[in-house]
């Protein structure tokens, strides 16, 4: 696969590192009453969507970036690369 | 019809005109007391002890392709139970006994080969944690001997020894564990289903469940709706797409996994050798094929297919550990959807709506498992309560706290 | 023998080449493939099938051959299963069939032959079942012995690879009609080009046929056109190079066979797997002719009749005397009339179709509307019965059912190929990798003006796609040829069987018993009779099965569908898919800046993840490596010693905001550390399991260096780097990973201060008071060399750890060796750190692996219930807090002269061995100098309060069960005295 990195361009995919879904942005308020139960499914449920999904990729072998691919789970069709920072900063 | 030497001997002198079907083709029955869903090892596995354990014969097992399309027609056949886990060791113990009965049991030969798995170290702290595993294994009453090099050399003396840049220093080996026709595996479950009254649906897809107060009692298909006391969901490689039907999301990540295989040649391999330096293991087939694999590609997916990167890491392994294997050609490489797990570890459970049941998350190592999956799932089903070999695996154990990690990897699906 | 050199085609003037097979002298020619030169020798007989050990013979001319499959060269050359039809003769080459047992001519175990009745398709699920113990002991061995075809030798390969990463706009699979011509027009605009072809010559359908391509032999025509196109700067050509399989978004995997063709690879690379990345690609890849199932359509003798058209005009080989030609559509035709015009005899002509014949073929019988229902000769064709009862004589039969395009890297992206009625094949369907175009006979257009004009008009649209211009030519014109066709696949009521498989022995009977036992899907089909999944993974065989599959279903071949079509096209050695990365040289390997140092002073090295570390410094007169080990320990504890920590990540972190950032990543809190100090870290992943530990220093306000363990610098660092970007990117916060800027050296031993004073620079303050325990510093050293200083303790004694710029550490550590030599200062390895580590109760790897909590190690009180940090929320889950948790403590054995074994279980003195019983397990053991005797550190059930008790230590793997007590996991100066003295 070929990641078009949003500052270095297209890059092949095996000089990233795959986490998992996007919305692991979205770490929970650790204060809140209900922490336990939204950290238990923050860090383990998943939509696990078969077709378009968002998901983070961090250029290991490269600059060190994550970034945010929107990438069809069924086709590996990507549509869309973001900066993870630049997404979690619009999330907050 | 049971199969003998001697009915093939017969059949054979009349031009085989008396086989008949492995399974039937009936139509669907408007109201089951089962419903699995999934006509994979596992699924027609569970339909098989449910008739035959628990007397359960009023069971559909509905499949929307054809009956082992899943992995259990695409993996790499290797079966062993040497595990670390008290959560996770006795369950595929008890596989793994049951596929020492398993061709009798269901009058099918599945070609159990018991031709041992070594997994190799390669550094004192592989040594140490293999230990802690095969001890784990013998106070689980299964078999596991710990080699040191010498010990390796005269099970495998074509490994590399003498220019390994990760040195082979030894090995934990498996005498019991092997490999096994992994089609005929689905086949023979399914005879032995059928044989007990259980309805194979093929081309029979799920496209909804049916609720009625809250309970489970029914799935709407691609042949109509069918109702069911109990209904019981066994999708590997669909399973949240599946359960998202009924409102569910899962701990489960779907990743491809790659297998390959060679041309076949004549036998050069004694069992299954893993490499413990890189991603490589390997067996040879009764038909002369080396079978060998390697890591998930890492990333989700429903594609059935995977990329180069690991391919030739795969392979960059195989030459590592065994280069006489250089100028074997690799024939065929695929990809199979592996439902990944948060902990490396399956879940066999009740659902938190009465009556829909929920098997998957078995990674990349279901095959192994299909046995033991099928007995435990039958016996959740018939009695509401887990197996006592299968009580770890709970659906939500992560909200407790109570995971079982081999890798000790931690809640990344890519990581087991 | 049969087959004979005609002298014509290409070849006509080529000079002898000597070769062996199964140990006879042959001779071919130069350019002539192992098969041409097999049937210019008249060797008929070349193989044996897998199952029956029928006799086989060459099928085809080229890589979809089932049959003629050989052990090419001999000892740790020897390549099994290698098709002799695309094997390039060379001076000297030695080939061997393979899968029988005695001669070729007289294999024992065409016995199964005779047993065919019962040995049918899928006969071994239903017996060897009884007596169970039988299997494993002698019906598999005897399966497997009897199974595969060729063999290994066993031996290394001692080829080499490489392999290459080429980036290209437009990538040409195939170069034969249609990809030369869209070669021309792309490559005369500009446009930047790779064209592959798996040939050694170029040219395809060019190099077969007796046409006129712009009014030049075809052949010729071919040669010209490669000759422009090697003269252009922005085409590669890439001959003997197949592209075996398309992956995503653009790339493709080749294989180039440069050495294949000659004697010995002469230390060359053997082959080239080279990765393609392509904006567009073209699909010339041609198509694949067909048999027809009839009674004993397998004999050696009975071809493809496009491959007996290749052997004539490319080779100027007639496979046979006496040609018979059965055919289902007008090609097969034009294979007779090729033979004729080159003199060679055609008995008749058998056409399934009635009507017309559509060419005169002089000579021979006409037989329309006729079918071949068996053939006659044991190890060789020499007549064939027709439906009418007429024996025609014949030692060769040509056979085409049809062409199939090779439609397969059309589908290596889970596209489906689509039937056509009108050609009776599979083309690719709408769902084709991205960029590709399907050009030619590949795309189910055979004939060659037709693969001409869609090459052309291929190119066009590629260059518009990149924004080039065409420069004003047009397709090139070809000799007019009529393809028709009528579908007919297996001819009915023979009492012969019909072989579909010829590789696998798959006949239209196991076909239809799969159907019967209810294996109807095609899939089930494959992996019932092993259909298909031959060597040459049913180029030839597919599609055949498919259409008897559906007319025994009464479905349509299209609704009947086909297997899925996989990586690689043809087979790929492993070794190519392994490159360079095998041996020594299978992973990178990581030195530390002292690496030569240790090297020269006697240290044996030890793979640690990339890195070689030294495990111990071997002394004249040491033996045993526990000679070396027990002599660091003790002199490090007597006096100082030395270690290379390099290895160790190094994180350096800055920012305002630096220390909020490590009391959320830390489970204990950083923003209290005062400058100038370091703390110990633990880090737990999100789950609140521990996922590293290490110390991390404070230079300023806003500048910290991290370490982390050697095994996880990496993952540690993708970790904080995601807390920083993805959780938390409003902090003002920089990482970055210093562990290969810095050289780094622990200075451990109540003689560690006096050996520095006289390292560091005037006028640091190295004293006690003046740099206490926990203190760190900026500094110099050896007269002005920059350095950080930590005084920091791994092994408990009075220890520093001293960094220098990775460039000094050899210099560093002959100065620091050198300062020590008063204090008999000796370097000490990992294994002497370990040892130090478990008397001193610190957790390592074996400890940290993972699986276990903050509280498992003793570290409970060390997660801030004060501030949030990854993991805290989910460390109070409730089964990672149980009332007996397992608990790292110190184990001895209770007989003094025992050891102990790391991974050994404990139970209770009277427990049985068991699960039941187990309550955890050893994890680290020494031998330790310092207590003269084993210990052991291990994790179980509430150790913490279990101090003094006997447990077992049950190795049942290797026998051994050890009484051993529980005690302190702090074995050395508990209190903690030494390091702070």
């Amino acid at each position: 696969m070929i990641i078009h990195h949003p500052l270095l361009g297209p890059r092949d995919a095996a000089e990233f590192v795959y986490l998992g879904d996007a919305s692991l942005l979205n770490r929970p308020d650790p204060a809140a009453p209900s922490a336990a139960e939204d950290f238990y499914t923050y860090l383990h449920l998943r939509d696990n969507t078969a077709g378009e999904h968002r998901e983070l990729w961090y250029h290991e072998q490269g600059d060190r970036s994550w970034l945010v691919l929107t990438r069809n789970t069924l086709t590996h069709e990507i549509t869309r690369v973001e900066l993870a920072r630049d997404v979690a900063g619009q999330a907050s | 019809m049971r199969y003998s030497a001697l009915q093939v001997l017969k059949e054979g002198l009349t031009g085989n005109k008396g086989w008949r079907p492995v399974w039937r083709e009936p139509e669907p029955k408007k109201q089951y007391d089962v419903i699995i869903v999934g006509g994979g090892g596992h699924g027609l596995a569970t339909a098989h002890y449910l008739a035959k354990e628990h007397g359960i014969t009023n069971v559909a097992v509905l499949e929307k392709g054809w009956i082992g399309s899943g992995n259990i027609g695409r993996n790499t056949t290797i079966i062993r139970s040497n595990y670390l886990l008290p959560g996770n060791e006795p369950f595929y113990e008890l596989s793994m006994k049951l596929w020492e009965g398993l061709e009798q049991d269901f009058n099918y030969n599945a070609m159990v080969s018991q031709r041992g798995i070594v997994n190799l170290y390669h550094s004192d702290a592989q040594r140490d944690a293999y230990a802690r595993r095969g001890n784990s294994m013998l106070l689980a009453g299964a078999d596991s001997v710990l080699l040191d090099e010498q010990g390796v050399r005269k099970l495998c003396p074509f490994l590399d020894y003498d220019n390994a840049r990760f040195p082979i220093k030894g090995g934990l080996w498996q005498p019991r564990a092997g490999t096994v026709r992994h089609d005929a595996v689905a086949w023979g479950y399914a005879r032995g289903a059928d044989s007990r009254g259980v309805d194979i649906l093929q081309n029979c897809e799920v496209t909804g469940f049916t609720l009625e107060n809250g309970r489970c009692v029914g799935v709407d298909t691609t042949r109509g709706k069918i109702g069911a006391r109990k209904v019981a969901v066994c999708v590997a490689g669909s399973s949240s797409r599946v359960m998202a039907m009924a409102g569910m999301r899962l701990p489960i990540e779907s990743h491809v996994l790659q297998a390959f295989v060679s041309e076949g040649l004549k036998p050069t391999l004694p069992g299954v050798i893993t490499f413990g330096a890189g991603h490589f293991y390997i067996s040879q087939s009764d038909k002369g094929g080396l079978v060998f694999g390697g890591d998930i590609d890492g990333y989700n997916s429903y594609a059935q297919r995977g990329n180069l990167p690991v391919v030739e890491d795969v392979c960059e392994g195989g030459m590592a550990v065994m280069p006489m294997i250089g100028r074997a050609r690799l024939l065929r490489m695929w990809g199979g959807i592996m439902d990944m797990s948060m902990d490396g570890s399956p879940y066999i459970d009740k659902t938190s709506i009465p009556g829909l049941y929920f098997n998957g998350g078995w990674c990349y190592g279901g095959f192994k498992a299909t046995p033991a999956s099928g007995w435990c799932y039958a016996h959740l089903i018939a009695t509401d309560r887990p197996h006592d070999t299968a009580t770890a695996y709970r659906l939500d154990r992560f909200r407790s706290g109570a995971v079982l990690d081999e890798r000790g990897a931690g809640a990344q699906p890519n990581l087991h | 023998m049969s087959g004979y050199r005609v002298n014509q085609g290409l070849l006509a003037d080529s000079p002898a080449v000597p070769f062996v097979f199964n140990n006879r002298p042959f001779s071919g020619v130069q350019g002539d493939t192992l098969a041409s030169a097999l049937l210019a020798n008249g060797q008929t007989l070349v193989g044996r099938s897998f199952k029956y050990h029928r006799p086989r013979g060459i099928f085809s001319a080229g890589p979809e051959e089932p049959n003629a499959l050989v052990e090419l060269r001999t000892g740790a050359f020897k390549e099994p299963n290698t098709r002799a039809t695309v094997v390039e003769l060379f001076n000297g080459l030695t080939a061997k069939s393979q899968n029988h047992r005695g001669p070729l001519s007289f294999d024992v175990m065409a016995i199964n032959d005779r047993l065919s009745p019962i040995l049918s398709a899928g006969f071994y699920y239903k017996t060897f079942m009884w007596p169970k113990a039988f299997w494993e002991k002698l019906y598999e061995p005897v399966i497997r012995a009897a199974a595969g075809l060729g063999s290994l030798s066993g031996e290394e390969d001692p080829d080499s690879y490489d392999k290459g990463f080429l980036h290209t706009d437009l990538l040409i699979i195939g170069a034969g009609a249609a990809g030369l011509s869209a070669a021309l027009t792309a490559g005369r605009a500009g446009q930047r080009i790779i064209i592959a072809d798996e040939d050694f010559l170029p040219g395809g359908r060019l190099n077969l046929e007796s046409f006129l391509v712009d009014d030049m032999p075809a052949a010729q025509w071919a040669a010209h056109s490669i000759a422009e196109l090697r003269t252009m700067p922005h085409v590669r050509f890439l001959p003997r190079t197949t592209v075996y399989g398309a992956y995503d978004h653009g790339v493709y995997g080749a294989l180039e066979r440069c050495t294949d063709h000659l004697a010995s690879s002469d230390g060359k690379p053997r082959q080239i797997l080279w990765r393609i990345y392509t904006q567009q690609t073209l699909l010339c890849a041609g198509a694949t002719e067909r048999s027809i199932a009839f009674g004993d359509n397998d004999r050696p003798g009975i071809m493809l009749a496009g491959a007996v058209r290749a052997y004539l005009n490319r080779y100027g080989v007639a496979p046979g005397k006496q040609v018979a030609v059965f055919t289902n559509n007008d090609d097969g035709w034009r294979t007779a009339a090729d033979l004729i015009n080159a003199g060679v005899t055609v008995t008749a002509v058998i056409d399934t179709r009635s009507g017309e014949a559509p060419l005169p073929i002089a000579n021979a019988r006409i037989c329309m509307g006729s079918e071949v229902i068996a053939t006659q000769g044991r190890l060789g064709i020499h007549s064939v019965t027709l439906r009418n009862g007429q024996t025609i004589h014949c030692d060769c039969l040509a056979v085409s059912g049809g062409w199939s395009p090779n439609v397969h890297l059309t589908c290596h992206q889970r596209g489906r190929p689509v039937w056509r009625d009108d050609i009776a094949a599979f083309v690719p369907g709408q769902t084709i990798p991205t960029g590709m175009r399907v050009v030619g006979a590949a795309n189910g257009s055979l004939s060659l003006t037709q693969a001409l004009h869609e090459g052309h008009d291929a190119a066009l649209q590629a260059l518009q796609a990149s924004g080039l211009t065409a420069s004003a030519n047009t397709a090139p014109k070809a000799t007019a040829e009529s393809t028709d066709l009528s579908a007919f696949w297996h001819v009915a009521g023979c009492r012969g069987r019909s072989w579909v498989d010829q590789q696998n022995d798959v006949t239209t009977k196991d076909i239809a018993l799969s159907y019967q036992e209810g294996f109807r899907s095609v899939e089930h089909l494959k992996r019932y009779t092993t259909l298909g999944m031959a060597t040459d993974q049913g180029k030839t065989s597919n599609v055949l099965g498919l259409a008897v599959l559906a007319k025994l279903s009464g479905k349509s071949i299209e609704q009947t569908g086909t297997t899925i079509f996989r990586p690689p096209y043809t087979p790929v050695p492993i070794a190519a898919f392994a490159g360079r990365a095998r041996g020594k040289h299978f992973r990178p390997v990581r030195h530390t800046p002292s690496y030569q140092w240790a090297n020269q002073n006697g240290a044996d090295f030890v793979e640690v993840g990339m890195w070689m570390r030294a495990q111990w410094y071997t002394q004249q007169g040491e033996s045993h490596w526990r000679q070396s080990v027990d002599r660091e320990v003790r002199q490090t504890r007597e006096s100082v010693g030395i270690c290379d920590v390099t290895t160790l990540g190094k994180i350096d972190i800055q920012g305002a905001d630096a220390s909020e950032f490590l009391d959320k990543v830390y489970a204990n809190t950083f923003s209290t550390l005062a400058v100038g100090k370091v703390r110990y870290g633990l880090m737990l992943r999100e789950d609140g399991f521990v996922m590293d530990d290490g110390t991390t220093a404070r230079f300023s306000d806003t500048h910290f260096v991290m370490t982390t363990t050697t095994a996880n610098a990496v993952s540690v660092f993708r970790h904080l780097e995601f807390c920083r970007q993805c959780l938390w990117p409003e902090l003002d916060v920089h990482l970055i990973s210093a562990t290969e800027q810095w050289a780094q050296y622990a200075v451990a031993g109540p003689n560690a201060r006096r050996l520095l004073e006289t390292v560091v620079d005037a006028p640091f303050d190295i004293s006690n008071e003046g740099f206490a325990f926990m203190a760190c510093a900026e500094l110099s050293v050896c007269n002005g060399t920059p350095a950080r200083l930590f005084r920091i303790s791994f092994s408990g004694e009075l220890a520093y750890e001293i960094a220098v710029p990775a460039r000094y550490g050899h210099a560093l550590m002959d100065a620091l060796m050198q300062a020590g030599q008063p204090y008999n200062v000796m370097p000490y390895g990992t294994e002497a750190l370990g040892v130090m580590r478990i008397e001193k109760g610190h957790a390592a790897g074996n400890e940290l692996n993972g699986q276990t909590t903050a509280a498992n190690l003793g570290l409970g009180r060390m997660v801030s219930a004060k501030k949030d940090c990854i993991g805290n929320v989910l460390s109070k889950r409730p089964a990672m807090n149980p009332d007996n948790p397992i608990e790292l403590v110190g184990f001895v054995p209770l007989d003094a002269n025992a050891s102990l074994n790391a991974g050994a279980h404990f139970i209770r003195p009277n427990g049985e061995p068991n699960l039941a019983s187990d309550e955890g397990w050893m994890t680290s053991v020494a031998w330790s100098p310092s207590l003269n005797g084993s210990i052991g550190l291990g994790f179980i059930q509430n150790g913490s309060q279990r101090l003094g008790e006997t447990v077992i230590a049950a190795d049942l793997l290797r026998s051994k069960h050890t009484e051993v007590k529980i005690v302190s996991p702090h074995f050395v100066d508990p209190d903690g005295e030494r390091l702070r003295g």
